[in-house]
């Protein structure tokens, strides 16, 4: 990497990055949803969810907790769940990210990996409960699968998300 | 390194301020969101131009690989097949000597069918389509069952319209858009089909267990009228869904609960038809229009 920027239109470029590529990243995340998979029980981890947590638990002073909001409303609309799930549960997570980030103050990555079990946890239950509540009658043995594979999967997406934040502050 | 303190910013009031009324928003935000799913609860179909809009933006990215699902289907098959593959090979043999039974009696009742047919000259009913097309993605991570189909409104498309497959029943359309629809999987939690066992026309609820399978709930009480192998088609009780399309085959068959699995796969199923809406009390003609004040009420056939 180069160390001085040569020109304006270089330094627009690593500022536009340095401020777009967690929020362009997520959205990314989000669209796999509509990607042409189908499959007939729900196994598959829920990607948009583990790379917001992911940006959020490696860089906390960067969003605050609205940001959820309207990340949340693009989910809704693309997962088909009922419009508010994700806005509700993603929001949820992240002021209760905020009360843990007040109270602990060193985290180390088993740490990291604790929290985003629980946040996972947290979301999996509630998107099965809010289902539930609107008619629903998935047993609750039925999420297990996805909610085991997607906490096993939080150490991956935290990886890319960490190549993606060294690539997005490199100079 | 200890992360910054996201609670305090500083001793700036302005900071302080902006802090807070992010808090503000954040709460406010949920308290919203909650309101928008009771919405949703109350009046499953509020909002339906937004999320119409937003499924016609994302039916492109779905359309455009229908390759990829056959890729990931067929992975994930193979490795099921492998790590099954003994008790499955013990199953298929038992499968195949009940088959090859099944199959000389099939080929009996073939055979004088094609002599009914004939003697009736029953033509397929072809005015029920509304429109044939691809199922192009599904929901795989949340404990929905919904799927994506690659037409909307614009083919004549509603919300309600049952949808099938060569096979049978894959489940009725939930939201349209002008290019794609969504469709609730039979097998989702909150899809209940009324159905008849095909042995002995016994009515029975199929209601979706969100792990790809159906539970069957008999209508009447008593000893459980299914047995493993049994094929359920729907009755028509109620409109919506034509009757005689088969939806299921019972897999377990317990003291009190029946499993079934839906004979239409969405994840292998190339082309899904959309049918109209089943409404034979309104379809029917009037008969004797001008007495219809005195006649008596006709129970429906």
């Amino acid at each position: 990497m180069k160390r001085i920027a040569y020109s304006r239109r270089d330094v627009a470029i690593a500022q536009a990055r340095h401020r777009y590529i967690p929020i362009v990243t997520t959205i990314l995340a989000i669209l796999i949803a509509a990607l042409p998979i189908v499959v007939s029980s729900p196994i598959i981890p829920d990607f948009a969810f583990l790379v917001l947590i992911s940006w959020r638990l490696l860089r906390p002073e960067m969003w605050s907790a609205h940001i959820a909001l309207p990340l949340g409303l693009l989910n809704d609309l693309v997962d088909g769940h009922p419009i508010g799930q994700s806005m509700a549960l993603w929001t949820i997570t992240f002021l209760a990210f905020d009360i843990i980030d007040s109270r602990i103050h060193w985290r180390d990555y088993w740490m990291d990996w604790l929290i985003a079990a629980l946040a996972i946890a947290g979301y999996v239950f509630g998107g099965w409960a809010i289902a539930r509540m609107m008619g629903d009658n998935t047993a609750i043995g039925v999420i297990l699968p996805q909610l085991a594979l997607t906490i096993f999967f939080y150490p991956v997406v935290a990886r890319i998300v960490l190549a993606l934040d060294r690539w997005r502050l490199a100079r | 390194m200890a992360p910054p303190s996201t609670r305090r910013p500083g001793f700036s009031r302005r900071a302080q301020y902006g802090l807070f009324i992010g808090y503000i928003v954040a709460v406010g935000g949920v308290l919203l969101a909650v309101l928008l799913m009771i919405i949703a609860t109350v009046d499953p179909r509020g909002f339906s131009a937004l999320r119409g809009a937003a499924l016609d933006v994302t039916a492109p990215i779905s359309g455009a690989g229908r390759s990829a699902v056959r890729f990931v289907g067929n992975a994930v098959d193979g490795i099921g097949d492998y790590f099954f593959a003994a008790s499955k090979n013990a199953a298929m043999r038992r499968e195949l000597d009940a088959t090859r039974q099944k199959l000389v009696e099939a080929r009996a009742i073939e055979a004088e069918n094609q002599r009914l047919q004939a003697l009736l000259d029953v033509t397929q009913d072809t005015a029920a389509r509304v429109a044939t097309a691809r199922i192009v993605g599904s929901s795989f991570d949340s404990s929905r069952r919904l799927a994506t189909l690659s037409a909307g409104s614009s083919k004549g498309i509603a919300s309600g319209m049952p949808v099938r497959g060569p096979e049978g029943l894959i489940g009725r359309v939930i939201e349209t858009g002008r290019f794609a629809s969504r469709i609730l999987l039979v097998s989702d939690g909150s899809s209940n089909i009324p159905v008849q066992l095909i042995r002995s026309g016994i009515p029975a609820i199929a209601t979706g267990r969100g792990d790809g399978t159906i539970e069957i709930k008999p209508l009447e009480v008593g000893k459980n009228p299914f047995r493993k192998g049994d094929i359920l088609v729907t009755s028509g009780t109620g409109g919506i869904f034509p009757p005689n399309i088969p939806v299921a085959m019972v897999v377990r068959a317990d003291r009190d609960i029946t499993v079934a699995r839906p004979l239409a796969d969405p994840a292998k199923i190339d082309f899904a038809l959309v049918m109209r809406v089943y409404q034979p009390a309104a379809d029917a003609p009037i008969e004797g229009s001008d007495a219809l004040a005195d006649a008596p009420v006709e129970a429906p056939r």
